[in-house]
């Protein structure tokens, strides 16, 4: 029991690389901005794609939707990190990562869009239309602000997984928290800087997961 | 008859086979309030919604005010879809946005008014229909007719020269009906020229000035109010009427 | 002309496809099965913790309450390294493939656990008691009545969570599991080609389209429903 403790909660160990981790985190806050906001406009145009009534652009959409969907994210990470240099694109592993996590997010976010523009009557289109609203401000206006509120804990939730997604950063020694621990536990041949990390995304994400359940409940209510 | 604010002419309408409207032609004067009425799948509802082009008819033209919404190019419908109000059964307002930004958006958007002048003539359309003190009421906390009150305050706010009214009150709960019949007379009295699809037959002889009875995609039967209801030529006009009275 | 062809080569070699497709069959089936066990591990466990949940006994509400929102709040990677680096520390030395499983079958637990319950709160009360009149005990209206009901509304959400943790036996990678992504990655820097890493972009999809294909049908079928 005091192995255990000794190796898995040392206090001294945790705060020895605090300072290691926060930079991590510091990392990893800026990825998860890069990803989410990539992600959100991104999924926004594959979502217009796969609705649209044009079939050359729908079909492509929703191919690509379901290619990025059926590839593990690490697979496109490694992808790109390690197969493009081949091509003669040597890419930074902080743009890999954005990049990478930005294809599968999109996805993931224009399902849900989908779903929410999917989830808005058509009369509020036709009515918007008949007022002499073009297209895009239909849009705009009177169909996202109701999409995105019906499937706002869809969003959440998936924002969430970007977040622990980021952590597959570490593979490609970008320094996030994940690799900051990591590194820590092989210096100090302690897992306590692993530990932190896990107790740093759970301070972070334990209330978004609270809240997704609280919303989720509340709809089906 | 001087020139008709709404000029419907030789208007089709299939749906791939499904033949909905089979050579319409109707006029409305400006000023005049026409009754549409008929059999559910008639196609009342496809005509109207061809008038403002939500359904794209599939041959003739609709003139408003003589320019034709038919040939015209996407940004031009914009524009004239200013000219030609709807209302719905449904209402459709935006449960989003309070009750005056209903009636601002489009003003501000489309007719490219500025935001003062948008909210002055919101409140004016909607101390017009009697709801200029729910103006900041949310649309879901509005009963049945004061949610369709704000939806004709909405289309009014853009001037429109027709205004197209599908079913505006066979939504709504008895006691409720009245209100909105009440906002449209008033409108009538004011001289907008008006298309109803309704099948409120006291109204419509109390109001209106003409009748069109619809069947199977075809105007069988049109005339005064009294006419229609009270001696229809048509045999089909005499079994529907029969039917909705009974 | 030259350019693409020397795309190609460096993303498509035959050559390199053909020799290194023993590897990469062993690697599919390795993910398939580890798939598989996740799976199932992940919604027996899951289903068992809704069901619990539902004879609203406090404590373990508890229990389960938290044990659900770490599963869905912490990433898999940390997880999986605690357990593959710390434990030997202790003496205990979990393999590759074990620790994915527990770690990935855990996760996918807490998610299903949350998705059962989602289902199993919104059979309308009435049902419940229309069982309990008609003198079902409550494990037997449990049984017979709600989770029926609820499986039905969980099973698109559930397919697409399914979906989502089984591919990440990916990251069996970092802990030396020979799954697809690291036979594609030894592979890689053995023939210094990026054609591995295609050929193990392809096994994915080959594997995991039916999951993507099975969430659409599910999802014309619901559509209508809700
Ligand atoms: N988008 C559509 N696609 C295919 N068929 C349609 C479509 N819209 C309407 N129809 C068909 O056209 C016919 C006429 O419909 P319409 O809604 O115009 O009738 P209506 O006279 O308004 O009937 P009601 O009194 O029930 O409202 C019906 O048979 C209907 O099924
Ligand atoms: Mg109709």
């Amino acid at each position: 029991m005091q192995d255990f403790i000794r190796l898995f909660f040392n206090l001294e160990v945790m705060a020895q690389t605090l300072p290691l981790l926060m930079q991590g985190l510091w990392m990893t806050a800026k990825l998860c901005a890069a990803v989410i906001g990539l992600g959100l406009v991104g999924g926004l145009f594959l979502a217009l794609g796969a609705l649209s009534h044009r079939r050359w652009l729908r079909w492509p959409a929703f191919a690509l939707i379901d290619f990025l969907r059926a590839l593990p994210p690490l697979v496109l990470l490694i992808f790109i990190y390690s197969g493009l240099p081949f091509a003669g694109l040597a890419i930074s592993p902080f743009a890999a990562v954005a990049v990478a996590f930005f294809l599968n997010n999109s996805a993931y976010y224009a399902e849900i869009y989908r779903a929410g523009i999917q989830s808005v009557p058509t009369g509020q289109t036709e009515a918007a239309r008949a007022c002499g609203l073009t297209t895009g401000q239909t849009l705009a206006h009177v169909v996202l602000p109701q999409a995105v509120r019906n499937v706002l804990p869809d969003l959440l939730s998936n924002t969430v997984e970007v977040v622990k997604l980021t952590s597959l950063a570490s593979v490609v020694s970008l320094a996030e928290l994940l690799y900051s621990a990591n590194m820590a536990r092989s210096l100090t041949y302690n897992a306590s800087p692993l530990v932190l990390a896990a107790l740093v995304y759970l301070v972070l994400l334990w209330p978004l997961v609270r809240l997704v359940s609280r919303y989720q409940r509340r709809l089906a209510a | 008859m001087s020139r008709p604010m709404l000029e419907i002419v030789a208007l089709e309408k299939s749906f791939g086979d499904l033949k909905v409207l089979r050579d319409i032609n109707l006029r409305v004067a400006t000023g005049e309030m026409v009754f549409v009425i008929g059999p559910s799948g008639s196609g009342k509802s496809t005509m109207l919604r061809c008038c403002n082009r939500l359904e794209e008819p599939t041959s003739g033209a609709i003139l408003i005010d003589g320019k034709d919404i038919v040939g015209c190019s996407s940004s031009a419908l914009n524009r004239m879809r200013l000219e030609v109000g709807m209302v719905f059964q449904g209402f459709h307002l935006y449960p989003h946005m309070n009750v005056v930004a209903n009636v601002m958006l489009a003003q501000i958007k489309a007719l490219k008014r500025p935001k003062d002048e948008a909210r002055e003539r919101a409140l004016a359309m909607l101390d017009r229909v009697g709801l200029r003190h729910r103006a900041e009421t949310m649309p879901t906390q509005l009963s049945g007719g004061q949610q369709q009150r704000v939806a004709i305050a909405r289309a009014l706010a853009l001037d429109p020269k027709v205004m197209l009214f599908d079913e505006p009150t066979s939504a709504l709960d008895p006691e409720l009906v009245g209100s909105v019949l009440a906002v449209m007379k008033d409108l009538k009295d004011s001289g907008m020229t008006m298309l109803v699809v309704s099948h409120e037959m006291g109204f419509a002889r109390e109001a209106a000035d003409r009748v069109v009875f619809m069947d199977g995609g075809l105007v069988v039967e049109e005339g005064p109010p009294e006419q229609i209801f009270a001696n229809p030529k048509a045999e089909r006009t005499q079994a529907f009427l029969s039917r909705v009275r009974a | 002309m030259d350019g693409l062809d020397r795309f190609l080569t460096t993303f498509f070699n035959a050559r390199i496809f053909a020799r290194y497709l023993p590897d990469m069959l062993a690697g599919v089936w390795t993910t398939i099965w580890l798939a598989a066990a996740v799976i199932a591990l992940g919604l027996s466990l899951g289903l068992l913790l809704a069901c619990l949940r539902a004879y609203g006994w406090r404590l373990a509400n508890f229990f389960i309450i938290c044990f659900a929102d770490m599963g869905r709040a912490l990433p898999p990677l940390v997880l999986i390294l605690i357990i593959y680096f710390g434990l030997p520390g202790l003496g205990l030395r979990v393999p590759g493939p074990l620790v994915l499983i527990l770690v990935l079958g855990t996760v996918l637990a807490a998610f299903a656990e949350e998705i059962f319950w989602a289902g199993l709160t919104s059979v309308p009360k009435g049902q419940w008691e229309a069982g309990r009149a008609t003198g079902l005990g409550f494990t037997q209206t449990l049984v017979q009545i709600a989770l029926p009901q609820a499986a039905r509304l969980a099973l698109p959400p559930l397919v697409n969570r399914v979906l989502a943790i089984s591919k990440m036996t990916a990251l069996g990678s970092v802990i030396g599991v020979s799954e697809i992504l690291s036979v594609a990655s030894t592979a890689q820097s053995f023939t210094g080609s990026a054609a591995p890493l295609t050929m193990g972009a392809i096994a994915y999809v080959i594997v995991f389209l039916p999951l993507v294909v099975l969430t659409r049908l599910l999802e014309r079928r619901f559509a209508w429903k809700v």
